[in-house]
């Protein structure tokens, strides 16, 4: 498969007042086209950081460190709008509404924001800013606009006489159903999907990851779908990344994750979910909290509450280890462990 | 292990538990204030509640899960009488809570807590946790001395998992976790030894890593202290780990009900089917069958003729289901269903039930 997306080596780090917030740190993956990666992790573990470090849409106050990559099928897109910061050494700052850039965003990457429900203006016709999008990017009449936004209502199941309802005419589901037109709307290679049925129930969730995975087939669109919830994950992603404390702690097939599991904090993660399949099992909570990313533990970040930390745990960052092709793992003791973890 | 032990118990003897709380055909509307239009026409109503019945029993956990808006948290809010009834009834120790006034009502708001979704909000972040844990000892007169009420404070934060109790006890909410919180917010509830809790969606903010430990937290006080709880959730495979049965809603109506197990692998109803078969699951060989229910949830203002799930029912047939509304009928011991094709649905195959063999 081809290529679509590498990201090497990213870390964004974010400037308050009292220092710094080391929110990603060093984080690599690759996504070929046509493919889904799940990106899990808890509450502020930096996976909207790392979603949208990609199209490099940060608050003012983050800056990518020296050294990040984020290939975008050849093109480098923290070198083509980021320069480095005259205040902070080793850092990069985002140069806002870079030309560039802008080529990229929506038209190649769009996405889906975390809270999408609300990313409407709530004092136009949901339709009308779709075709707005439609025409500052491409080179239509509106009357072909409002055709395309017509066919992507289709695509997307809500029906097309909705397109002149105001968003708070919409249903929460039909609100995500059209930020996923939006996002459809300019057929990018690649949408960054943050937390989009977070805030649904079931069915209606059921339903909208159904119409994405169905949509992002037929069109072929590689798709980074971000979410604390493994078991949407599960379903949905071919790959897996799965990060704890702004790092990417272990990456692999849905299979490897769930099967083959070789972090502990994936381990404890899986144990920790209830399923409606299968036998009930006590879940095993993961003792104490996240770290303060302002302030994050020395060595391995998951070590203070790891079961299997040794000394060196608490004393020297894990390199990161390939267990098997494509598989890797970010653990002292990931070796000695692999096979051991995870079993169901 | 713990709850598997009581639902076996409850299987074997039935009804004949002891019933801490009984809900008798419980209705809430809320009428609408549409502003000047008031005085012409009919009040407009939202009927969050409209007819449901259960017992819980002593030491039970009953689950009471369905969509956004299906009136889970109105009957929460009822059963600890935040909320009067339209109509129907609450019975506790054989009186029907809403007729309790004065000491009497003082009586059972000792003997009922609600444990709330959002431990940001349902701490004052002005006290300290001392002081929070102790204001419902305070309130009730409980503990003669000051140091018997700290004492008590220390024991139900040490039952709540903060150990050791004295170094939060000075502490304000912000300087908590969320697990921490929810868990002040579980202590504040036990200090009263309440005779029933009711805890809506009190896990649903809290991160998965502490989620787990607040869940076996609960399962853990209810196995000592055997109070039973009405735990209200969204989310089944919470529901199904925390609950010995299940209720499900649909549109302020309990549209099926029974044990847990029965509830989410021999599934009756229509709706419950979609619901159960919508669920995710973190397994990434599971196949996944899609139940096709069609459209969105009607607002429970304009309620459909017949049974409420019929406009969104693959299985509904017209001159039946968009006429009459069916009763819960029990399909087997202890297990209810409101469709009008039950008997027929249990007959058949479990096609779409996801029972696993692996
Ligand atoms: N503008 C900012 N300034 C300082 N810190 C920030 C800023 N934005 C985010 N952070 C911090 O960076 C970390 C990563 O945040 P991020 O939003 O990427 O997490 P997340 O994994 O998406 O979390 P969630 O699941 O809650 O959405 C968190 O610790 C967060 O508090
Ligand atoms: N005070 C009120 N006035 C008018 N309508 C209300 C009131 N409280 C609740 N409702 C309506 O009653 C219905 C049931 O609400 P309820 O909060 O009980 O649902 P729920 O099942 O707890 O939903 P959720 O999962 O979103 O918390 C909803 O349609 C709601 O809008
Ligand atoms: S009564 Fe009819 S409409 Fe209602 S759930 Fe049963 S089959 Fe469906
Ligand atoms: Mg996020
Ligand atoms: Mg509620």
């Amino acid at each position: 498969m081809a290529e679509l997306l590498k990201i090497e080596n990213l870390s964004i780090h974010y400037k308050i007042s009292t220092g710094w917030v080391y929110a990603v740190d060093g984080v690599s993956f690759t996504i070929n086209r046509g493919e889904t990666m799940g990106l899990v992790g808890e509450s502020g573990c930096g996976k909207t950081t790392t979603g949208y470090g990609i199209t490099q849409l940060l608050p003012s106050n983050a800056y990518i460190k020296e050294g990040s990559k984020v290939i975008f099928d050849g093109t480098d897109l923290v070198q083509l709008s980021t320069f480095p910061s005259k205040k902070f050494e080793g850092y990069r700052k985002i140069e806002e509404y870079h030309p560039e850039m802008r080529k990229f965003r929506w038209k190649r990457i769009s996405m889906i924001f975390q809270g999408a429900m609300n990313a409407f203006n709530p004092v136009y016709k949901v339709g009308d800013q779709i075709i707005e999008a439609i025409l500052t990017h491409e080179n239509v009449t509106e009357e072909e606009a409002r055709k395309r936004v017509e066919e992507l209502y289709k695509l997307v199941g809500i029906p097309k006489d909705r397109i002149d309802n105001y968003p708070h005419e919409y249903s929460g589901g039909m609100k995500q159903r059209a930020m996923i037109a939006m996002a459809l709307a300019l057929n990018p290679d690649l949408i960054i999907a943050d937390e989009p049925t977070t805030a649904l129930d079931v069915v209606t969730q059921d339903r909208i990851l159904g119409e994405m995975a169905r949509l992002q087939k037929r069109e072929n669109v590689a798709m980074i779908l971000i979410t604390h919830d493994v078991s949407v994950v599960a379903e949905m992603a071919h790959h897996i990344a799965v990060m704890y404390a702004g790092n990417l702690v272990e990456k692999g097939t849905a299979r490897e994750i769930f099967k083959e599991t070789a972090h502990p904090y994936t381990e404890a993660l899986l144990k920790a979910f209830p399923s409606i399949k299968g036998e009930k099992k006590r879940l095993k909570a993961i003792p104490g909290s996240p770290p303060d990313l302002a302030n994050p533990p020395k060595g391995c970040r998951f070590a203070p509450r790891c079961p299997y930390a040794k000394d060196i745990c608490l004393e020297q960052e894990p390199p990161v280890i390939e267990i098997s092709p494509g598989h890797v793992t970010k653990c002292h003791f990931a070796e000695e462990l692999y096979g051991e973890l995870g079993g169901e | 292990m713990v709850n598997w032990v009581v639902s076996k118990m409850a299987e074997g003897n039935g009804d004949d538990r002891n019933v801490v709380i009984e809900v008798r055909n419980l209705k809430k509307y809320f009428e609408l204030h549409v502003g000047m239009f008031k005085f012409w026409g009919e009040p407009i109503y939202v009927k969050a509640v409209d007819g449901i019945s259960f017992k819980l029993h002593e030491g039970e956990i009953l689950g009471l899960v369905g969509e956004s808006g299906c009136g889970k948290t109105t009957t929460g809010r009822l059963l600890t009488r935040l909320e009067d009834p339209t109509a129907g009834e609450v019975i506790f120790q054989g009186r029907n809570i809403a007729t309790l006034k004065g000491k009497e009502l003082k009586e059972y708001r000792r003997n009922v807590q609600m444990i709330f979704q959002d431990p940001y909000e349902s701490l004052n972040p002005r006290y300290t946790v001392q002081k929070t844990v102790m204001e419902p000892l305070l309130i009730h007169g409980i503990g003669e001395t000051y140091d018997d009420k700290v004492e008590l404070v220390i024991k139900a934060l040490e039952d709540a998992g903060l150990r050791p109790a004295e170094e939060y006890l000075s502490r304000f909410p912000h300087e908590l976790s969320g697990g921490q919180r929810q868990r002040v917010a579980i202590a504040r509830a036990l200090v009263l030894r309440p005779k029933f809790i009711v805890a809506d969606e009190p896990v649903s903010m809290l991160d998965v890593s502490i989620r787990a430990g607040v869940m076996n937290l609960m399962l853990d006080l209810r196995e000592k202290y055997k109070i039973p709880y009405v735990f209200i959730t969204h989310d089944i495979a919470v529901a199904r780990y925390m609950s010995d049965r299940i209720a499900v809603m649909y549109l302020g109506r309990i549209v099926e009900i029974g044990e847990t197990d029965e509830v989410i692998f021999n599934h009756v109803h229509p709706y419950t089917r979609a619901l159960i078969s919508a669920v995710p699951v973190p397994d990434p060989d599971h196949k996944h069958g899609r139940v096709e229910i069609k459209g969105e949830i009607p607002s429970p203002i304009n309620l459909p003729p017949g049974c409420r799930f019929w406009p969104r029912c693959p299985y509904a047939q017209k001159g039946i289901c968009d006429v009459k509304d069916p009763p819960l009928k029990e399909v087997s011991p202890g297990h209810f269903v409101a469709c009008h094709f039950a008997e027929k649905f249990m007959e058949e195959e479990p096609t779409e039930k996801t029972v696993d063999v692996s």
